[in-house]
């Protein structure tokens, strides 16, 4: 409860916003709401989410969303840029702190890197960074977390192989920085040369004393994983379209490549996906990714409960 | 060639040649009526040729960006005729407004009058990072 107080009143901008042992209460918390989730249906009686999205999404708003809607607050917001003042040429600092006067907490989404920095520095309430351009992702961090901890039962001493664009993929930079500070961590990234990830995340890794290696062949390295995190490559954050379409299609896990996989590897994706998990994977029992996707409402109903200092709710009758 | 020595003031001494004419434009005093003496190409028993600059009558002076243009110049404060404070200049740890950001998908290329922070990382490898989108740079 004492780690749940600290969580008062701040930011979440980048994984490391939090502490270890913060990041496991929210999730015990999480747990605790999946699974009696009508104690919580009016935790967050009175209180207002405003949902900044600058940029398109469907699970992170939508989950932002829901998670206060079952917790009994509200949500405002917009999601796009074209239907907010913006597009007028506001800026961030004068939008964020407009919205404080009306909602209890922030949720932004911006195409720009950093831009949840800019918010938090002009914001009355907490912000949530919910994906800055193609630097950090750190709700999807704690989705993804959750997840591996459920499913692995533990967030260390694991061989982690991070799959795709790993050059623009928010999620992977923000999960490679979270993992990295976990003991026993090895991180293997499969890209194509072009879809590298930035020297700041090699880094995150070497800093945190972790062993990583590189490839350019998913095939090689399925068999040694115990997590395998695929990735999307994203067509928004290229400005030549004839590189997308020559690299979108780098990496295909198929059926075929699962039966090299280990019985135990789990296969997590932020979603949404395109043509990088063929649709015969979703039956496999390894495959996590919508269960990735429930978590991430749990998680957040607890990030909220968090963020707004709201106590655990006395047990009904 | 002669350059007087300054009776109140600021010597920076030890700069690498041609770095003058930088650090002189980064302090941004071509408005005062004060004599400055930049001298190029002076020799010197370390660096083989250095340059030298004096200002008078002018001792507030922000030497904390001056690290990032020559980390290795000295800077020397005088007071009627004096030494009275000598300071090796150090890369800072937080520059303002001195790196631009090269990352156009950085927010400080779109957010109007927001300042270009960048954090030290590594004193060794003269490396920074912005202190928005993380990009890195290497002075």
């Amino acid at each position: 409860m004492d780690e749940r107080k600290a969580l008062v009143g701040r930011n979440l901008l980048e994984p490391g916003d939090f502490s270890e042992s913060e990041m496991e209460a929210l999730f015990d918390l999480a747990d605790r709401i999946q699974q009696v989730p009508a104690r919580y249906a009016e935790a967050a009686k009175g209180k207002v989410l405003a949902a900044l999205f600058f940029e398109p999404s469907t699970r992170t708003r939508l989950s932002f969303e829901t998670a206060m809607l079952r917790l009994g607050g509200q949500t405002v917001g917009f999601s796009e840029a074209q239907s907010s003042s913006a597009a007028k040429g506001e800026s961030i600092a004068d939008t964020v702190r407009t919205v404080g006067c009306y909602a209890d907490i922030t949720v932004i989404r911006h195409p720009k890197e950093g831009s949840c920095r800019v918010a938090a520095t002009h914001s009355d309430v907490p912000v949530v960074n919910a994906g800055d351009g193609g630097h950090h992702h750190p709700t999807q961090t704690l989705t993804d977390l959750l997840t591996i901890r459920r499913e692995k039962g533990r967030t260390c001493h694991l061989r982690v192989g991070l799959c795709g664009d790993l050059k623009f993929g928010r999620t992977v930079h923000s999960l490679i920085k979270a993992l990295s500070v976990q003991e026993g961590i090895e991180f293997c990234l499969i890209s194509p040369e072009e879809l590298r990830v930035p020297s700041y995340v090699v880094r995150m890794i070497e800093v945190g004393g972790c062993k990583w290696s590189e490839t350019r062949s998913l095939g090689e390295a399925i068999s040694g994983l115990d997590v395998l995190y695929m990735t999307r490559v994203q067509k928004e954050r290229f400005f030549n379209e004839e590189d997308y379409i020559r690299l979108k299609d780098s990496y295909i896990l198929d059926e075929q490549k699962m039966q090299q996989a280990p019985e135990g590897m789990i296969v997590m994706h932020p979603l949404p996906r395109v043509n990088e998990i063929a649709a015969e994977v979703d039956a496999d029992p390894r495959a996590v990714y919508f269960k990735q996707a429930r978590n991430g409402m749990y998680v957040r109903m607890a990030l909220i409960m968090g963020l707004l200092g709201i106590e655990e709710p006395e047990t009904r009758g | 060639m002669e350059v007087n020595s300054i009776e109140n003031g600021i010597v920076i001494d030890h700069i690498k040649a041609g770095q003058g004419l930088k650090i002189l434009s980064h302090l941004g005093i071509d408005t005062r009526t004060d004599t400055v003496a930049l001298i190029m190409n002076a020799t010197s028993s370390k660096l083989g040729r250095k340059d030298i600059i004096k200002l008078e009558n002018l001792l507030d002076v922000d030497i904390t960006a001056l690290g990032l243009l020559d980390c290795g110049a000295t800077v020397s404060y005088i007071e009627k005729g004096k030494l009275v404070r000598k300071v090796k200049l150090a890369l800072p740890d937080r520059a303002v407004d001195v790196i631009r950001c090269k990352n156009p998908r950085c927010v400080t290329s779109a957010e109007p009058g927001l300042e270009h922070v960048f954090l030290l990382v590594d004193p060794q490898t003269q490396e920074y990072r912005c202190e928005y989108c993380d990009e890195i740079v290497k002075i």
